[in-house]
C-alpha cells in the first residue's frame, strides 16, 4: 500500500523519512487547518493526496498556505470573557455546588453549540455533565468518595471526567462569535472559571500523589504545557 | 503554530527530547493513477465511536471509526492535553476529513474512500504500535485499500 500524510513538527518528519508527507504550519490539534471551512480543508487534503503522483522520495513538501492570523493568536493578550460568569461565593457553598451552579450557567450556550453542530464530543465518561462535576469535586474534598463507575479506577475515571468538563466548557464558549481560536478557549476555562480553578487544585495536590497513575494524571494529562507556562508554574516533563 | 519555535518552551523541549525511530529503508510504493486509489484514513487522534472503549494510558491499539459512523458518534480519548481539541469538537474534519475524503471520491478526484477507517493514540513509542499497524494494514487489504492517509494531530 501506498501511504502520504500530513506533518505537524517538520524536525520530526525529517527525522523519519516518511515515504510521502505534507508539511503544514498549523496548530497541534487541527492538521486540516481550520474547522468548518470545507474548502481549507479541500485545499490540505488535496495537496498530500497529489503527493501520490510522485514517482520517487522520499518527498516532503510545504504547504504555502498559514491559517487566517486571526485563527492563529498564539498569545493572551486581548483575551476577553466569553461567557460572562458571577464569581460564586465559596463561603458560602461547597465547591460541588459552585461547580454544578456553573455547569448550569454555561448550559444554554452548550446547548446552543450542540444544536448549532448537531453533534457533541461530551460523553467520554459515560456520566452527564452533572454527574461528572459531583464526581470531581467530591474527590477534591475527600479521595474517598465513591466513584460512580466501579469499571475503572480513580485516576482514570477522573481523567475521563475531566476530559468530558473541559469539552462542555468549550463547546459552549466556541459557540460564541470570535472564539474560533483555541487560546481564547482555553485561557478562558482555565483561568475565569470555577472548573478551572477546580482543574489546577487537582493538579497542585496530586502532583507526589502515591498512586503512580493519579501522579502522571496530574503532572502530564491534565493542564495543558502552555497553560503551566503562563502561570508560572512547576512544569514535570518526562 | 506548529513550527518548533512557536510551542510552549516546556512542549518544545520534550518535542525535541522525543526519540526518532531509525529506518534502514524507505519503502516507496507506487500505484494506480488517484483517481483510481481506494483510500483509508489512520488517525493517531485517539478517536473513537462512543460504544467503544476509550483509550487507556500507554494503550497501543486500535480503534475502527466505520466509513458510515454518524457525526455525533466520534468522541476523542487521548491521554495527552497537548494539542487543541475544540478544533475537532467543532468540526471533526479539521484532524479527521472523512467528510472531505468522501466529497473527493463524489467528485472523482479519487476512486473511493474505505469503508472502514481507523485511529491510535499518538502518545507511544512508535515499535509499541508496529504490531497493531501491521494487523490494520492487514484489515485495509481486506477492505481493498490501496493507499493510507496518515494524519497526526
Amino acid at each position: 500500500m501506498s501511504t502520504t500524510q500530513i506533518s505537524l513538527i517538520r524536525e520530526h518528519t525529517v527525522a523519519i523519512k516518511p515515504p510521502r508527507a505534507l508539511w503544514v504550519s498549523f496548530e497541534l490539534g487541527r492538521p486540516l487547518g481550520v474547522p468548518n471551512d470545507p474548502a481549507f480543508q479541500t485545499r490540505v487534503l488535496r495537496a498530500c493526496l497529489e503527493l501520490l503522483n510522485a514517482e520517487s522520495g522520499p518527498v516532503l513538501q510545504d504547504y504555502p498556505e498559514d491559517v487566517p492570523p486571526e485563527l492563529a493568536s498564539a498569545d493572551f493578550t486581548g483575551m476577553s470573557c466569553p461567557i460572562d460568569l458571577p464569581q460564586p461565593s465559596s463561603s458560602e457553598h461547597g465547591i460541588a455546588r459552585n461547580l454544578l451552579l456553573e455547569i448550569r450557567q454555561v448550559a444554554p450556550w452548550y446547548a446552543l453549540a450542540v444544536s448549532q453542530r448537531g453533534r457533541t464530543t461530551v460523553g467520554i465518561s459515560d456520566l452527564n455533565v452533572e454527574q461528572a462535576g459531583r464526581f470531581l469535586a467530591g474527590y477534591l474534598e475527600d479521595e474517598s468518595t465513591p466513584a460512580p463507575r466501579g469499571d475503572l479506577t480513580t485516576g482514570r475515571l477522573l481523567k475521563l471526567v475531566c476530559e468530558d468538563l473541559k469539552a462542555y466548557y468549550s463547546e459552549a464558549a466556541s459557540a460564541q462569535p470570535g472564539m474560533s481560536a483555541s487560546i481564547a478557549v482555553e485561557h478562558w476555562l482555565f483561568n475565569e472559571t470555577v472548573l478551572g480553578k477546580l482543574l489546577w487544585q487537582l493538579r497542585n495536590t496530586r502532583t507526589e500523589h502515591e498512586d503512580d497513575e493519579m501522579k502522571f494524571f496530574a503532572r502530564r494529562s491534565l493542564i495543558p504545557d502552555r497553560q503551566i507556562q503562563y502561570k508560572g508554574a512547576r512544569a514535570y516533563n518526562p | 503554530m506548529a513550527r518548533l519555535k512557536d510551542l510552549p518552551a516546556g512542549e518544545r523541549e520534550l518535542m525535541m527530547k522525543i526519540p526518532m525511530p531509525h529506518f534502514d529503508a524507505t519503502p516507496f510504493v507506487t500505484g494506480k493513477p488517484l483517481s483510481e486509489r481506494r483510500v483509508a484514513i489512520l488517525s493517531t487522534a485517539a478517536l473513537q465511536t462512543r460504544s467503544d472503549q476509550a483509550f487507556a494510558w500507554g494503550d497501543a491499539g486500535y480503534r475502527v471509526i466505520p466509513g458510515q459512523t454518524q457525526p455525533n458518534d466520534i468522541i476523542m480519548s487521548h491521554r495527552s492535553v497537548n494539542f487543541d481539541r475544540s478544533g475537532f469538537q467543532q468540526d471533526y474534519n479539521v484532524c479527521f476529513p472523512l467528510d472531505r475524503l468522501r466529497e473527493l471520491a463524489d467528485a472523482g478526484v479519487i476512486g473511493s474512500a474505505a469503508d472502514y477507517h481507523y485511529t491510535v493514540m499518538g502518545a507511544n513509542a512508535p515499535e509499541r504500535l508496529e504490531d497493531t499497524a501491521r494487523h490494520v494494514a492487514g484489515l485495509m487489504k481486506r477492505d481493498a485499500v490501496d493507499t493510507v492517509l496518515l494524519v497526526p494531530v
